[in-house]
């Protein structure tokens, strides 16, 4: 179970809605996954066209909270548009914000991350900012009225998992009490076991599960790894030395000279 | 009255925001709209009188990660 934001959750797992193989794929990949979060977006309807109901009929019938996200906005008044559009049409406050800054790495542009968080926070959005792992900017998005962040760990898409621990580390140790989901970037469930030993709250991931060769399976897996990591983390992990230790009891040991 | 509705440059007659949908075959609680970058709630579509050349957005719910 995991509180976020006055909300009961059941899996710390955040799932993506993008790039399955099938509508078929993505219900049964989000069923095995466990999870109660999913990601959706908007994008141009066609006129006469129907792919928003049929893809909404689907995301309805799973059954899950919907976190909407500003994906490809890359000004503020973009992403403080689309927000508001999705507040109206997804009938929640929750919005996965991303203000993109750079092309090629999906990089977030922070200063405009920052201001557009500050006028939706008093619009009263709860925002999820997708942010990189600066310390500086995490503290200028919860001044902004942030109550949970996301750092990236990699560029969207790119499956590198974590690259910086040092800065995961470093921004998780800053903030303990706010929820913290490492969004962007994790390519296996090892990745997302990690990251949840650090002590991070739950992870968000698409392309990883959805490009898998079995999307569903891949679902399961990393359902699994983000348990395990976040069982790991509660139970203290072992720091690792220099030298090595036996395991077994040197006491009592035969001698046979 | 020249529109652009999703980028797509429109001759139409059409006054309100609402009689554009109707006049594209636009229908469904599943959309939203703005104009000129703003958004338009939906019970105010009937009351939103359109210029020439403003630029309207039509959107629904899509993939996302």
């Amino acid at each position: 179970m995991f509180e976020l934001l006055g909300t009961t959750l059941p899996s710390r797992l955040l799932l993506g809605t993008a790039q399955y193989p099938s509508p078929a794929v993505l219900a049964d990949a989000v069923k095995a996954s466990g999870t109660s979060v999913v990601t959706v977006s908007l994008r141009r309807e066609m006129a006469g066209g129907r792919a928003g109901e049929n893809f909404w009929s689907l995301i309805r019938a799973l059954g899950t909270r919907i976190l909407p996200n500003t994906a490809g906005c890359h000004s503020v008044k973009e992403a403080v548009t689309t927000a508001k559009m999705a507040r109206e049409v997804f009938g929640t406050n929750w919005i996965k914000l991303e203000v993109i800054g750079n092309h090629d790495t999906l990089q977030p542009d922070v200063f405009g991350l920052v201001e557009a968080a500050r006028i939706l926070c008093e619009d009263g959005f709860a925002v999820f900012p997708y942010t990189t792992d600066d310390l500086v900017v995490a503290e200028r998005l919860l001044e902004a009225g942030c109550k949970v962040l996301m750092p990236w760990c990699a560029p969207i898409g790119s499956a590198l998992g974590p690259v910086n621990i040092a800065a995961l580390r470093s921004i998780r140790g800053h903030f303990p009490d706010v929820p913290m989901i490492v969004d962007a970037g994790l390519g296996r469930p090892s990745h997302a076991a990690t990251v949840m030993e650090l002590g991070f709250d739950a992870v968000l991931l698409n392309t990883a599960v959805a490009k898998a060769a079995d999307p569903v399976g891949m679902a399961r897996a990393f359902g699994k790894a983000v348990e395990a990591g976040r069982e790991a983390f509660g139970s203290g992990i072992l720091e690792p030395r220099e030298v090595a230790v036996p395991s077994t009891p040197t006491f009592g040991r035969a001698v046979f000279a | 009255m020249k529109l652009i509705v999703n980028g797509k440059a429109l001759e139409i007659d059409a006054s309100t925001l609402a009689a554009l949908l109707a006049a594209l075959d636009y229908e469904g609680d599943w959309l939203a709209t703005a104009v000129n970058s703003d958004l338009v709630h939906k019970a105010n579509r009937a009351d939103f009188q359109l210029s020439d050349g403003d630029r309207i957005e039509i959107l629904s719910p899509m993939q996302g990660g």
